[in-house]
């Protein structure tokens, strides 16, 4: 009698598997749900919306033809602005990746209570919105007000405003700003890997500083660094209050141009195409600069 | 003149004293181990020699000259450190040939004595694999070449074989102790492992709260140990309290129902230590009683209760056989198998 249930749970193998194969599903069930009605339905939606036709007059149509996207593609004016789009990404994520990865390593060299002090004064930024940092930087720098302006002027070391406001410059400083503190703890997670005591073996076999930061910290931290890059420039390239701020109605990119379309000219299709190119592009872009570093660094970092 | 000499070094960190009144003389192709505790100041000491920290006192010198001046790159010691420290992003061969690139090899010559070095540690093919493609054995093979193919003048290994699994281990010991002797490096071994630092080392250094307790050979720390806590920290040992009885002509060295001529210029009470494996069975001496009675495979451990406090005895399976749990027993050894101890110190 007392093997009966023994068996038949022997016998019921398969079933048990089946089930072991679905509870997954109804574990993920919710998220799942949540992720397709919040994501996946309005991205689709506005997939569908970059092939309606619009008119100053007769409103959407929903259509299905190829009217915005034939704009984009020929028009040299959006081609212009992606291009700035991604000039400015990459720059302000080369100065973040010049500027913190060097942070982060002194950063991790300093000593209990400053480390955690200059760790707060690095991501604290964090906490102010990005369009009061901005801000700051339209304060310091916006024309003949601006302090900065106001300051060298005064002492006559320049004849006219530094040129910041509605420049690419400006949007690149200032976005190399904002997304800094991603690249610091980036970088930071990747030097928290390195073995403390291996600048050590390489200091005990003769290797100057420099020598051990160019060949043993710097390929060790570099995936930190390329992971770090791939975030900023993605947030950078979709980034909407800065490049909103410094460049304004005259410097656009493609958030702000997208934004305008939606808001301004309430031209939704055309807007929705800009914002399904950007979004195509930045995928491509990180997926295929995220293959590459994972192939270039297999053999070590697994 | 000592080839590496280490005067009263003293290690402060804040107001708290890590390594003290440090003193130590190294021959030449010498194999001693630091042996102590944890947090007994082992790694501080190894890490002064190695110059990544700054003795706060005392001066070591290299050869007759100041150690502490010459910065650490270039002291051309060879260090292995407790978790390898390899370089991740570079084959095994890469990482064995950083030092000679940092002494500017060759580079004809240089991948000559990488490939030597790798064969001398048995990973003769393994050039170029990765480290985390490697056991824990073979990571510290690495390790160990890379110390060592700069030729350095002192090996330094930080507690390098207490990562691997027991038998690993011993297999790890015995290729150490080869190849050390065949190139006769000084070597400065750090464990905690009193079996590992007993079976490499020519002289063992017993450490305790940041103090030397005992230097000496391991048969002498093993069976001459100077203080309770060498003795305790060796191996396992028997401590019974005993008297001089002065009312026998001549005196008497007195533990319980135990009795043996008492060594002259001892008096008062004192402790008498003796290893277990030195404690025999008969029909004279303390009275005991058998506790348990383990089995080992090749010795028997008994844990008896004696008039003096409990007591470890092992014997040898030599076939012959062995008093039973519960059975009431007589300990008895020779009185030039113990060492005894005053309140103050050692005999
Ligand atoms: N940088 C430091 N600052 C303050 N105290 C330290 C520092 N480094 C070590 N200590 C202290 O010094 C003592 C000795 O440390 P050490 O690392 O030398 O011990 P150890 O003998 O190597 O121990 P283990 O066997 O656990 O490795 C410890 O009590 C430790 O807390
Ligand atoms: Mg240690």
């Amino acid at each position: 009698m007392s093997t009966a249930p023994d068996t038949s749970v022997l016998t019921t193998g398969p079933s048990a598997d089946e089930r072991a194969a679905r509870a997954p599903w109804a574990l993920t069930a919710p998220a799942l749900m949540l992720f397709v009605g919040i994501l996946v339905i309005p991205l689709a939606m506005t997939v569908m919306l970059s092939f309606h036709d619009w008119g100053q007059y007769k409103g959407i149509e929903p259509v299905f033809i190829l009217k915005n996207w034939h704009e984009i593609a020929t028009d040299p004016y959006y081609a212009e602005m992606f291009w700035r789009t991604f000039r400015v990404a990459l720059l302000a994520t080369l100065i973040t990746a010049v500027f913190g990865a060097p942070e982060a390593y002194i950063l991790n060299r300093m000593s209990g209570p400053w480390k955690s002090f200059f760790l707060l004064v690095i991501l604290g930024p964090l906490l102010i919105s990005v369009v009061a940092r901005t801000l700051g930087w339209a304060l310091l720098f916006g024309g003949n007000n601006g302090l900065v302006n106001k300051f060298l002027m005064s002492l006559g070391l320049i004849g006219s405003p530094l040129p910041f406001m509605f420049t690419e410059t400006g949007m690149v400083v200032a976005l190399a700003h904002v997304m800094m503190p991603f690249m610091v703890l980036s970088v930071w997670a990747a030097l928290q890997r390195l073995d403390p005591q291996i600048e050590n073996a390489a200091l005990s076999l003769g290797a100057s500083s420099f020598t051990i930061i160019r060949r043993i910290v710097l390929p060790q931290i570099m995936p930190g660094v390329l992971s770090g890059a791939i975030i900023v420039f993605s947030l950078s390239a979709s980034a909407f209050a800065t490049p909103a701020i410094i460049g304004g109605r005259r410097l656009k990119v493609a958030a702000t141009l997208a934004y305008d379309e939606f808001l301004n000219t309430l031209n939704w299709p055309l807007g929705a195409a800009v914002a399904v190119l950007l979004l195509v592009a930045l995928v491509l872009i990180v997926v295929g600069s995220n293959a590459l570093i994972e192939r270039r660094y297999a053999e070590v970092f697994r | 003149m000592s080839f590496l000499e280490l005067d009263r070094v003293a290690k402060q960190f804040g107001p708290q004293t890590v390594v003290d009144d440090f003193s130590l003389a190294v021959g030449k192709g010498e194999f001693i181990s630091l042996l102590g505790p944890s947090g007994c100041g082992k790694t501080t000491t190894l890490q002064m020699i190695a110059g990544f920290l700054d003795p706060s006192r005392g001066a070591i010198r290299l050869e007759g000259r100041d150690l502490t001046a010459v910065r650490p790159a270039k002291r051309g010691l060879g260090i292995v450190f407790q978790s390898y420290a390899l370089f991740p992003h570079m084959t095994a061969a890469e990482n064995v040939s950083f030092g000679l690139e940092m002494r500017r090899v060759p580079k004809a010559n240089r991948s000559e004595r990488v490939r030597a070095a790798l064969a001398m540690v048995g990973l003769a093919g393994f050039e170029d694999r990765y480290p985390r493609r490697m056991s824990g054995g073979q990571q510290q093979r690495v390790a160990l070449a890379r110390a060592l193919v700069v030729r350095p003048s002192v090996l330094l290994l930080d507690e390098p074989l207490s990562n691997l699994d027991a038998k690993l281990r011993e297999e790890m010991q015995i290729e150490l102790r080869q190849i050390q002797r065949n190139l006769g490096t000084t070597t400065i071994l750090v464990t905690h492992d009193q079996i590992e630092a007993m079976s490499l080392s020519d002289r063992i250094v017993v450490m305790s709260q940041g103090r030397i307790e005992q230097i000496g050979t391991p048969q002498e720390t093993y069976e001459r140990p100077v203080s309770a806590f060498v003795s305790q920290f060796l191996g396992k040992t028997n401590d019974f309290a005993a008297t001089i009885d002065r009312t026998a002509a001549p005196a008497r060295l007195v533990a319980g129902s135990w009795s043996a001529p008492a060594p002259a210029g001892i008096a008062g009470p004192v402790t008498v230590s003796i290893r277990p494996e030195r404690i025999g069975f008969g029909d004279t001496g303390l009275a005991a009683k058998i506790v348990t009675r383990i089995f080992q495979g090749n010795h028997w451990l008994f844990q008896c209760e004696t008039e003096s406090g409990p007591a470890i005895v092992i014997r040898q399976n030599d076939g012959q056989p062995q008093p039973a749990e519960g059975e009431a027993v007589r300990l008895g050894w020779r009185p030039e198998d113990m060492s005894l101890r005053t309140a103050g110190g050692a005999k």
